[in-house]
């Protein structure tokens, strides 16, 4: 912020001009891109799609409603991952790397379960519902106490230590938990049981119309729905409760908080137990979507859900949720949207490099993110 | 950052082995005088001009074994290496000398495993071959590094064209001298697959996927090669990452063109991600697939989505033959395995892994001569040996080493799963034979 203010009152610097350029680029690139995608979608025999890619086909509308749904589900995992970093740096000012290994836990905790229920014969028809229920419970009891006691025993003694100390911290317990777990379960992919016929099944909504008919798979409408709630859930603990209510005061200012008589330690536990249950959660929806599990599962969708929470707007849970809806959204589409009408090869494979470019993009035009970061007082300073 | 530090130490590893491989050579060339006048004349193999080594009187003569045997790979490189440790137990001394294959090193699957692994076996001097690696990925960056030390290197699974040549005369872009292979080479193994889609079931569109692994791209670029040369038709060629877990996108690509064929020669758990999620991509309700000896493995076969796909892989129907240099067949083989290790081999490159091993006896043996209580290895006639090798008898069938290191036998079946529950059954149905 300060840096803005600074550029203002001065003369333009090269790094202005240079960061000026990368945004016209960027933007240039997207818009190309979509008017590439729109004309080749209309004439796929245009001469720019010849010159480009000549051997480019236009999607139809079933294969563009995929990856809009493929997306949106995997956006809301991002996200419910995403709220974890969020609250924890709205609190305490410092990234919590290991949040993604608690996902992975969560991911772990629904390899065994479901295991355990499949074999029982639970894991199909009438049984599968309660089942379910039952394995996300506990996973989010396992990530919950995983990410409290994270927070008792790594982070807690850290306290007040300048803040690049408890990120290494995070690192290092990522790093032992990922480890923790292959001495365990050993290096391999775990796989979930099958999911029932009923739940696989493609469903089919057309509330408004033909044109605008949709089909989704049980299993992804079932992320979307799961995601929802939750996310609704934690809005009403955090905006109508008491708890949450100190939840937020401890964010805004440690200690004016605890001389209102706010039990800020109780307050932090929260928070973690909270993020823990949120990516228990979404490890149990990863489980169900992606039906394999392995020790650095938690890695790439941890630096997604960070980097969605920062799209979104640090410390903002909505802003976590939409940049996690947004992000997941665009790697899906932005590959064969964006980058295959311009001729790239395997665009695919680029969908990383779509997420950390939205990321640039996003802090090069709104460098506080979509919906605006709340941060502390300290923080802000 | 992570990447830039991996990069940095990349650059430092490979000054490193610039400066040690460049004192080599020196002290190479200086112990050359003595071996100078060996020659054919006394009745072993070589010039001298890679050096020589000794093994005194008690020692062992030193070979190494490198392949995948932690991670996602293990189940190939696992078998590969006791491949090679059966191979030594059954070859026995040579003139007198035990053969000592060390620790089983890792390659890792992946080009810095290679490297790191290739690093510390030219540190010692003593080793004259490695047989390894795994994978092809590991490959392209340990078998510059060894073929520079005078070592040799025999691969028995890597199978990218990159490693040997186009099998038109033209040495691929990652072929180093001492480099060999008792694998197939994937050219073979494209034709085949693409042989089996355009004639045999007569469909005339395909795409292919691959992951960016030299072993995945060369061989999805074999296929379509050979499927366009055989007048089909490729509508889409792409990949994924091997981390990547949701395929919709990817397939949806493919699925623009609408392939009546996919082929995605890939691994584990990237290939368990496609053949789950194919059928929720809309225009691919009817497409076939086919897959590669990357994931004809029990894992994959045993879940349920991996039924009616086809598989590309080498033909492992060795029914009696017999490796001449220790006499052993494939059944005599698999029980002292299962006896040993208390499971079958989960791979198919084992007979070739153990070819391979008694291949480099047999030229360590003629590449030799005892100088009083000493064996003396001339590292050229290891290599002398290995260039002339034709018509060698193996597990594996008839071995003839060409130009580039290419020696395997070639053969490659089709198989169609029929079964997640009986995967023998499935192993056993073959639909397609080839041979060159």
């Amino acid at each position: 912020m300060t840096t803005a203010v600074k550029a203002k009152g001065s003369k333009k610097t090269g790094v202005d001009k240079f960061l000026t350029l990368l945004r016209f680029l960027l933007i240039g690139a997207i818009a190309i891109g979509l008017i590439a995608f729109v004309w080749q979608q209309i004439d796929p025999n245009n001469p720019f799609a010849r010159w480009r890619n000549p051997d480019a086909q236009p999607l139809t509308a079933e294969q563009i409603k995929g990856l809009v749904v493929t997306g949106l589900s995997q956006g809301a995992m991002y996200g419910l991952i995403a709220l974890g970093y969020s609250m924890v740096y709205g609190v305490l000012g410092f990234i919590n790397f290991a949040h993604g290994e608690v996902f992975m836990l969560g991911a772990f905790t629904g390899f065994v379960t479901s295991n355990k229920l499949a074999d029982a014969g639970l894991w199909e028809g009438g049984a599968f519902i309660p089942s379910v229920i039952m394995t996300a419970v506990l996973a989010a009891l396992i990530a919950t106490g995983a990410a409290v006691l994270m927070e008792r025993v790594a982070y807690r003694p850290l306290r007040g230590s300048p803040r690049l100390i408890p990120l290494i911290t995070s690192i290092g317990v990522s790093f032992f938990i990922q480890n923790a777990v292959i001495l365990l379960f050993g290096p391999g992919a775990k796989g979930y049981p099958p999911n029932p016929e009923w739940l696989q099944k493609k469903r089919r909504f057309d509330l408004l119309g033909d044109a605008f008919a949709f089909e989704v798979e049980g299993t992804k409408l079932l992320v979307l729905v799961v995601a929802s709630f939750s996310m609704a859930g934690l809005w009403y603990f955090v905006e109508r409760t008491k708890t949450g209510k100190a939840m937020r005061a401890v964010a805004e200012d440690k200690e004016i908080a605890s001389l209102m008589g706010i039990n800020v330690n109780k307050t932090i536990v929260t928070t973690f137990a909270v993020g823990g249950a949120m990516a228990g959660i979404a490890g149990i929806l990863w489980g169900l979507l992606f039906r394999s599990v392995i020790a650095t599962t938690g890695f790439l969708p941890g630096i997604k859900a960070f980097t969605a929470a920062v799209v979104g707007g640090v410390g903002n849970l909505g802003g976590a949720m939409a940049g996690g809806v947004s992000l997941g959204t665009a790697e899906a589409l932005a590959p064969l949207m964006l980058l295959e009408p311009l001729g790239v090869a395997g665009p695919t494979q680029l969908r990383d490099a779509v997420a950390f470019l939205l990321l640039i993009l996003v802090l090069l035009v709104k460098p506080t993110g979509l919906f605006g970061e709340r941060l502390s007082s300290e923080d802000r300073a | 950052m992570k990447k830039l530090m991996k990069l940095l130490s990349v650059i430092f590893a490979l000054s490193l082995v610039a400066a040690a491989c460049s004192d080599d050579a020196t002290t190479d060339a200086g112990s050359d005088t003595t071996a100078a006048d060996g020659g054919g004349d006394a009745g072993y193999l070589g010039d001298g001009s890679l050096g020589e080594v000794t093994v005194e009187a008690g020692g062992a003569i030193q070979i190494r074994s490198l392949n995948a045997i932690t991670g996602d790979v293990a189940f190939l490189g696992l078998p590969n290496q006791r491949g090679v440790e059966q191979a030594i137990a059954d070859y026995g001394q040579i003139k007198g000398f035990d053969v000592d294959m060390g620790v089983g090193l890792d390659d890792l699957c992946s080009a810095d495993g290679g490297q790191a692994a290739a690093q510390s076996i030219v540190a010692d001097e003593q080793v004259i071959g490695v047989i390894g690696t795994s994978c092809s990925g590991a490959a392209t960056a340990a078998a510059p590094l060894i073929g520079n030390a005078g070592m040799v290197m025999i691969s028995g699974s890597n199978t990218s064209p990159a490693l040997t040549s186009d099998q038109q005369g033209n040495a691929g872009p990652d072929y180093s001298v001492g480099y060999y292979r008792t694998a197939h080479n994937d050219l073979f193994q494209g034709a085949a697959m693409a042989e089996y889609v355009f004639n045999e079931l007569g469909l005339t569109t395909a795409a292919a996927i691959h992951d960016g692994d030299p072993y995945t791209d060369g061989l999805a670029t074999a296929f379509t090669n050979a499927f366009t040369e055989l007048g089909g038709e490729v509508t889409g060629y792409s990949a994924v990452a091997k981390e990547d877990t949701d395929m919709v996108p990817v397939l949806t690509e493919i699925a623009a063109g609408s392939p009546e064929a996919l082929f995605f020669p890939i691994f584990q758990p990237a290939g368990d991600f496609i053949a789950d999620q194919v059928g929720s991509v809309s225009g691919l309700e009817n497409t076939q697939l086919f897959a590669a000896d990357g994931l004809l493995v029990d894992g994959f076969l045993e879940l349920p989505q991996s039924e009616g796909i086809s598989f590309s892989g080498p033909d492992t129907r060795f029914g009696e033959n017999k490796n001449e240099s220790t006499g052993v067949n494939a059944n005599q083989f698999l029980e002292t395995y299962e006896a040993a290790n208390g499971e079958a081999p989960s791979a198919p490159f084992w007979g070739h892994s153990y070819d391979a091993t008694a291949m480099l006896l047999d030229a360590i043996a003629a590449a030799s001569y005892t100088d009083g209580d000493n064996l003396v290895i001339d590292r050229a006639g290891v290599r002398e040996y290995l260039n002339g090798i034709k018509g060698y008898s193996g597990i594996i069938g008839t071995i003839n080493c060409d130009d580039f290191g290419d020696c395997g036998s070639q053969k490659i079946t089709i198989i169609e799963h029929l079964s997640s529950s009986d995967l023998d059954a499935s192993k056993a149905n073959v639909k397609f034979e080839y041979a060159p």
